[in-house]
């Protein structure tokens, strides 16, 4: 079996941290989840849950997050539990954290403190606003994230006019850029030490992260002084179609190329050959008039109908798929993107796989979350072993 | 300076998106990414811009913001001397990275089993909309399909207003990052081994694996959640709300009932916030809409940045809804290094964002600007690939280096 030859310690709660933990636990990497005493991580309490009943071992989104990973009940504030805090931390090569920039210096288990104890850790710390800067001590949910990244302002894309409000973006992505960003640098900096380099200190802030995501959008600032905002206004790239029985689907409109293909899938309308739908800036100029016409021939036809006759005359059309839509749909099913765990308590359910697969490596098969606490002893077992 | 993927070296078949942003943040790190394009096809995202195709090639900010610390070498792949020379550069490379449309590279020759023959350790990234297998591997996609399949959609925007593709790029940029964990994944994999990999990455899997948590409500219950715009299922107030500027808007979530007093004491404890019904988290849910409104009475005289700092210094998470302007001046962002201006021989001096990582032994850096088409044809096709200057005339002459 391959694996990441990697222990990881992960005192982390809810999404960012406990995301990057997992592509790492994913990939093979032994991650031992801190857990305070009694509660455990606050996912464990969010959901969902099998019929909305509470139950923090049950938790969808702890146990989306924590696949592959032991758990450790330890209250890093008491003088045992940071005892043996450093004694895992000494035998580890990386510590995921996400406390507020200071803390654990305050408990003596700062990056300096640890540094002098393992010269060989990488410490990835993950906060909203990162180590440094004025806002570094700031409080951010996931609500608040998105807006100061920028992304927010931008959202709801094509809204009619700036009266809507912007918003936030789906589920706690931002949380997760914000641990898919922890997880690459912690695998670099590992990639750079075993290669003859030094333990480091990783400092991730996540609006960061997020603001790196949509640079594309923000340089329009640059390019013309004036602010992009989410009405998305003068520019001819897609359009959302309602299908008959009310689904949705989105067709690209960037390209003549784009409106061709789409054009002969609606049945060659002669509107769609004539002035002025017949070029890219008729179409812009006429985006109203033209999105409710595709939306009249979108309402003859249902979502399944529509984004095949696009995509087999070459164009780029795709459906607007809920959850059920996306456990249906057979392109995932047949690539591996579901993977069945059985967990003690949830019983066995499908979960979405991790989406990039190497394929020169044996993995073990996808072990569920822990239960909370559920491999103290036989951690604290092995630290025990090690020091003899 | 100590890099982490110093001696890394990167040849990148990527175009239009996701590709070059995941090789753009591998030079960050310090690997040396070569890109092999042509004018006979150039990169759509140099060729178009905005509202159509451009007269100049170098003249793109998006793609810009997107190759900064590239090489770029000029190879027509149509041509069969070309492939044999991306071929032999391939050789001396760590990673390649492609996301044309599936069945492309296999065409020219250059896919991984025939790569794989020049350079047995190699790791191959191939990024596209579905993957490279299954019924919908030809089928194109752009962003907004990433998006819709990949779920993220229909959990976008106002409960009562239609899905949201979101913005024009974000699923690209996601899909580039998930490449960049995948390379890092292979080379560690590669330092412990010796072993290479192929990875075939599906833009809408990378983009629903970003919401696997909102898809276990499907694998418990059988039900798809919905969008649900600024709200959650629990916190009130959790919201945006209206400030005294032009499109001003703050965030503002309260999670406890301490970070309820803190918003309390920053609005200057008015009475209506003694009612009983605001009294526990429950209550401040129950009547979120008037609530809501409350507050929003308070914030309409505030300036968003004004509003975040009051918020914050009573513990309250706050933050305005950022436009551009504001964050390529933001003294935290500026402070932070998260934005730096970079000079472009067409473009001019303009300000970028960073990698948004802090190594504190190997930083990131921005080791260029953008290339222009084949500014490294010397480098790559003397140095690299040891042809002598009679070579490479005729090759050009060809326009099989063009």
């Amino acid at each position: 079996m391959d694996a990441l030859k990697a222990r990881v310690i992960e005192l982390a709660d809810f999404v960012a941290g406990p995301y990057c933990g997992k592509l790492l636990a994913d990939f093979g990497a032994d991650v031992i989840k801190i857990e305070r005493p009694g509660r455990g991580d606050d996912a464990r309490y969010i959901g969902p849950f099998k019929d909305d009943t509470p139950n923090p071992e049950a938790s969808g989104t702890f146990l989306y997050l924590n696949t592959n990973k032991r758990s450790v009940e330890l209250d890093i504030e008491t003088d045992e539990g940071r005892a043996a805090f450093l004694q895992l931390v000494r035998t580890a090569d990386v510590l995921i954290e996400d406390k507020m920039p200071g803390e654990l210096a305050k408990l003596g288990l700062g990056y300096e403190d640890l540094r002098a104890i393992n010269p060989n850790l990488v410490v990835t710390s993950i906060t909203p606003f990162g180590q440094i800067g004025p806002y570094s001590s700031y409080k951010a949910y996931h609500l608040n994230l998105y807006h100061a990244s920028g992304q927010g302002y931008l959202l709801p894309m094509w809204a009619i006019n700036l009266d809507v409000p912007p918003c936030q973006g789906p589920g706690y992505l931002g949380l997760f850029d914000g641990g898919m960003a922890g997880a690459t640098a912690t695998l670099a900096a590992l990639f750079w030490r075993d290669a003859g380099g030094t333990g480091q200190h990783v400092d991730v802030s996540i609006q960061h992260a997020m603001m790196t995501l949509e640079r594309s959008q923000l340089r329009r600032f640059i390019d013309d002084g004036v602010d992009p905002n989410r009405t998305g206004k003068g520019r001819l790239l897609e359009s959302l179609v309602e299908c008959a029985g009310g689904e949705f689907a989105v067709v690209i409109l960037s390209s003549q190329q784009q409106w061709e293909g789409l054009w002969r899938a609606m049945g060659k309308p002669e509107w769609g050959a004539q002035p002025p739908f017949d070029t890219q800036k008729g179409r812009a100029d006429n985006y109203a008039e033209l999105r409710v016409r595709l939306n009249d021939w979108a309402k003859t036809i249902s979502q399944d109908e529509l984004f095949h006759r696009i995509q087999r005359e070459g164009s780029a059309a795709a459906p607007i798929l809920t959850a059920e839509g996306v456990f249906a749909l057979e392109q995932f099913r047949g690539r591996g993107h579901f993977v069945t765990i059985d967990h003690p308590v949830a019983g066995p359910l499908e979960y979405i796989a991790q989406p990039t697969r190497p394929s020169n490596v044996d993995l073990e098969p996808k072990r569920p979350a822990p239960l909370l606490g559920q491999h103290t002893q036989e951690v604290l077992a092995e630290l025990a072993e090690k020091g003899n | 300076m100590k890099s982490a993927l110093q001696g890394i070296r990167v040849v990148d078949f990527g175009h239009v998106m996701a590709g070059p942003w995941c090789t753009m943040q591998l030079a960050s790190l310090g690997a040396e990414v070569i890109k092999i394009e042509t004018r006979a096809r150039p990169d759509e995202q140099r060729a178009q811009h905005g509202k159509g195709a451009v007269g100049s090639l170098e003249g793109n900010s998006n793609f810009f913001e997107i190759n900064l610390g590239k090489k770029s070498v000029s190879l027509n792949l149509t041509t069969e001397e070309g492939k044999a020379l991306a071929k032999k550069l391939v050789a001396t490379a760590d990673i390649v990275l492609e996301n044309m449309r599936p069945g492309v590279m296999t065409k020219l020759g250059l896919d991984y089993p025939e790569l794989v023959k020049v350079k047995p350790d190699l790791i191959m990234l191939s990024l596209s909309g579905f993957g490279a297998t299954g019924p919908l591997r030809r089928y194109a996609a752009y962003n907004p399909c990433f998006t819709s399949v990949g779920g993220t959609s229909h959990l976008t925007g106002y409960a009562e207003k239609k899905p949201n593709t979101m913005t024009n790029s974000g699923g690209d940029a996601r899909a580039g990052t998930a490449a960049v964990f995948a390379a890092l994944v292979a080379l560690k994999f590669r330092q412990e081994t010796g072993k290479g990999q192929f990875i075939d990455s599906s833009s809408c899997e990378v983009i629903n694996s970003m919401i696997g948590d909102q898809m276990m409500d499907y694998a418990l219950n059988r039900r798809s959640p919905k969008r649900h715009g600024n709200t959650d299922a629990v916190m009130a107030p959790h919201n945006v709300y209206r400030c005294a500027g032009a499109d001003e808007w703050v965030s503002i979530a309260v999670g406890n009932d301490a970070e309820w007093a803190g918003l309390v004491r920053a609005m200057g404890d008015p009475a209506w916030a003694d009612e009983p019904a605001f009294a526990t988290a429950e209550g401040r849910k129950a009547n979120e809409a008037r609530l809501d409104a409350l507050i929003g009475e308070w914030t309409a005289e505030k300036g968003y940045v004004e509003a975040m700092h009051r918020l914050q210094a009573e513990g309250v998470a706050a933050t305005p809804s950022f436009k551009a302007s504001d964050l390529f001046s933001d003294p935290h962002v500026v402070a932070r290094g998260q934005v730096q201006a970079v000079d472009h021989p067409v473009l001019g001096r303009r300000k970028t964002i960073t990698a948004p990582y802090r190594l504190s032994e190997t930083p990131t850096a921005i080791r260029g600007t953008a290339p222009q088409l084949g500014q490294d044809n010397d480098y790559v096709l003397r140095e690299l690939l040891g042809l002598s200057q009679d070579e490479i005339d005729k090759l050009v002459q060809a326009e099989v280096v063009y």
